[in-house]
């Protein structure tokens, strides 16, 4: 998409109607949730989290890949860094992510572990054939965003005959995460601003049952100030009409049934499985795992790896903050013990962090 | 010579003799160089400014420039924030055995063409080769020196209530360039460095308008972390006006791409300017009648809000936080 039609959806007098909209037909506060965290990193940087009416209150939910990412599962990628013939590919968020011990991959590499930033999964193709006498070993965070490509690259390295590369597979998918958020009674989530990446692989129809089973609202959204405001204006004249609906609205890049393609690609790799986030516990069925017919590829396997659940690092909130129980600066570490330069929790250590966004872009 | 630079070259014996004189003194000879003593004699007077950077960029060749010209770039520009006309400069190199003697020579011939654009004269140098692998193909160490014609000495702690503060032209060009090149990304638009020496810009700047407070080249950590190092120096505030900041639709393009922001990428011919806001329209003439400071425009200003923080007025007219970068900007999953 051109720049010149961006700008349109970044129109300051649309929005600035919107907003006047917004607030004269607001009675009481609403709490909605952006469930991506490039979302949230748009709505700080935008500015338009100074601009929306105070009886908007805004939560960050389990949509950034790096801050669901299980306690146990960034041990285990620690845990292969520096192994000998084991040369871990992975996207840049993961570098700086904390484990037990105060480990990080970034301090691996001081340590002499072998670890490249891809910026695409094809790139582990490449890496695999320039090092035929290693393992590599890519980290297969994220969602149902990054999952189709992963598992193309697994289909090309078996057309082409690559046998030294290995999935360390803990992808998640995201309606399942919303299902149990809305399931916990402790939640309390007037509407969702759904992930528009995620969107674009699998439809809109796996996030109906908010509106059918829960009478909440739900918009597909864009990432510019105007996509972001609509959305937020459709969810305020549903509640006031006593309706709740789920509907895209970021129809430029989302169909309605997604990406099939993708979706086939996806499925004929991975098969949905049980998964632990953080903060949030396990979620029956919402993770994905490499099928039996693709094991060769299953680092987990490989290497004999168990996720299993433990206690949280002592005083991080990452979880409440997660299901939108609390507000980042509503954790005791924030900003003190946690910072971007020493991240306790995931949620200050990823860009798309809530926690990192709060520190970076809030004001006051 | 060898087509390759072997470990001989760094013996000190004939062969670094041979490297010298075929190779330095060709490209970088001057009077004080050709005389080869161990060390240079220098006339200058009055307040004198010096800056010393090291130069480790990976690749060392990329659209718009290499690690040569990058060497006398930015040290000229760092002599030349300090509203000095910068004279004299030094090169050290620690040179990778096996490196090509072709790269070497289009290195040194680059860096030798640069110091006769920027007027600065390579005075004395040293060159040591290290065994393959102990260090990344070159590494380059560069010292200036000038003398100071500012009066007063443009300063980081110098920004005061009120002043205007000013970019020479577009962000993250060179940042964005390095990036794709190094990762082999081919952006659609091509993008390319902007690393130039500024110096003759600004000795024409502070020579006209003495009432310059700050000059700064945003390099590494960009235009957001710079602001922030002279707004904590001088304990203002700066707002900046996001949709006056000049960055390129094929930087913006490739930023968006690969999740980074232009406002921290690494700048090599771009400085910020930061004087009384009645000065700013000169100013800003003074730097669009230069090819190097068309772009040029005012971005902000400084005032007493938020004293120590830079904060960013949206396009839609909402304020947030512009904070120092974290370490390096890291490509982000989705």
């Amino acid at each position: 998409m051109s720049f010149e039609l961006l700008e349109k959806f970044r129109d300051p007098d649309l929005c600035r109607k919107i907003l006047d909209k917004m607030e004269s037909e607001l009675d009481r506060e609403l709490r909605f949730m952006e469930v991506c965290g490039t979302h949230t990193v748009a709505i700080f940087q935008s500015g338009l989290r100074s601009l929306l009416p105070e009886k908007i209150v805004h939560l960050s939910g389990p949509g950034c890949p790096v801050c669901v990412t299980h306690e146990s599962e960034v041990n285990a990628f620690l845990d292969l860094a520096g192994r000998g013939n084991v040369i871990l590919a992975t996207f840049g968020d993961l570098m700086r992510v904390p484990g037990d011990k105060g480990r990080n991959l970034k301090k691996a590499v001081a340590d002499g572990a072998r670890v490249k930033v891809v910026y695409s999964p094809f790139d582990t193709l490449k890496l695999a054939k320039e090092n035929p006498g290693d393992l590599v070993v890519f980290i297969g965070v994220g969602f149902e965003t990054t999952a189709p490509t992963i598992a193309a690259t697994m289909k090309m390295a078996r057309d082409q005959g690559i046998a030294n590369l290995r999935i360390l597979c803990f992808h998640k998918t995201v309606p399942t995460a919303l299902d149990a958020l809305l399931a916990d009674e402790a939640i309390n989530i007037d509407g969702f601003i759904l992930p528009g990446h995620v969107s674009a692989i699998i439809g809109v129809k796996p996030y109906e049952f908010i509106a059918e089973n829960y009478a909440k609202s739900a918009v597909v959204t864009g990432f510019e100030p105007l996509d972001i405001l609509q959305s937020l204006n459709q969810m305020i004249e549903w509640r006031n009409q006593g309706e709740a609906h789920v509907a895209n609205n970021y129809t430029r890049i989302v169909g309605e049934n997604g990406n099939p393609k993708a979706l086939e690609i996806m499925y004929e790799v991975f098969e949905p499985t049980d998964a632990l986030w953080r903060g949030l516990g396990l979620i029956p069925g919402s993770g994905l795992e490499i099928r039996a017919e693709w094991e060769s590829f299953d680092a987990k396997k490989e290497f004999g790896i168990e996720i299993k659940d433990g206690p949280s690092l002592p005083g991080c909130k990452c979880g409440d903050i997660l299901k939108g129980i609390k507000q980042p600066d509503q954790c005791p570490l924030f900003g003190k013990a946690c910072t971007p330069a020493n991240p306790v929790g995931p949620c200050m250590v990823s860009t798309e962090g809530s926690c990192a966004a709060y520190y970076k872009y809030k004001l006051d | 010579m060898s087509d390759k630079v072997l470990l001989d070259y760094g013996s000190g014996g004939r062969a670094s003799q041979r490297l010298i004189s075929e190779l330095f003194l060709k490209y970088l000879g001057n009077d004080e160089l050709d005389r080869l003593n161990d060390a240079a004699v220098l006339s200058l007077s009055g307040k004198i400014a010096m800056s010393t950077d090291s130069f480790t960029v990976d690749p060392i060749f990329f659209p718009g420039g290499d690690i040569g010209s990058l060497a006398v770039h930015g040290t000229v520009n760092d002599v030349a924030m300090m509203g000095a006309v910068p004279r004299y400069i030094t090169c050290g190199y620690i040179i990778e055995e096996g490196l090509p003697m072709a790269d070497l020579e289009r290195i040194v011939r680059s860096m030798g063409e640069a110091a006769e654009h920027a007027g600065v004269k390579v005075v004395t140098g040293d060159t040591k080769v290290v065994p393959r692998g102990a260090c990344d193909k070159i590494f380059i160490n560069t010292t200036g020196i000038g003398e100071v014609i500012a009066d007063p000495t443009p300063s980081g702690d110098a920004a005061r209530k009120g002043d205007a503060v000013l970019v020479s032209g577009t962000i993250g060009d060179h940042g964005l360039t390095v990036l794709g090149t190094r990762e082999g990304l081919d952006f659609e638009a091509k993008v390319q460095s902007d690393s130039a020496a500024l110096n003759h810009l600004l000795v024409k700047l502070v020579r006209e308008l003495p009432e310059v407070h700050v000059l700064r080249d945003p390099t590494r950590g960009g235009l957001a972390t710079t602001l922030n190092e002279i707004t904590k120096s001088s304990n203002v505030c700066c707002e900046l006006t996001e949709t006056s900041i000049p960055v390129r639709p094929e930087v913006k393009g490739g930023c968006s791409i690969l999740g980074l922001d232009p406002l921290y990428l690494a700048n090599e011919g771009k400085f910020l300017c930061v004087l009384p806001a009645e000065h700013a329209d000169k100013a800003l003439e003074i730097m669009r009648a230069d090819p190097l400071g068309r772009d040029a425009c005012r971005i902000g200003t400084m005032t007493d809000a938020n004293p120590g923080k830079v904060v960013l007025v949206t396009q839609l007219g909402g304020k947030r936080l512009l904070g120092m970068l974290e370490g390096e900007q890291l490509p982000r999953i989705c």
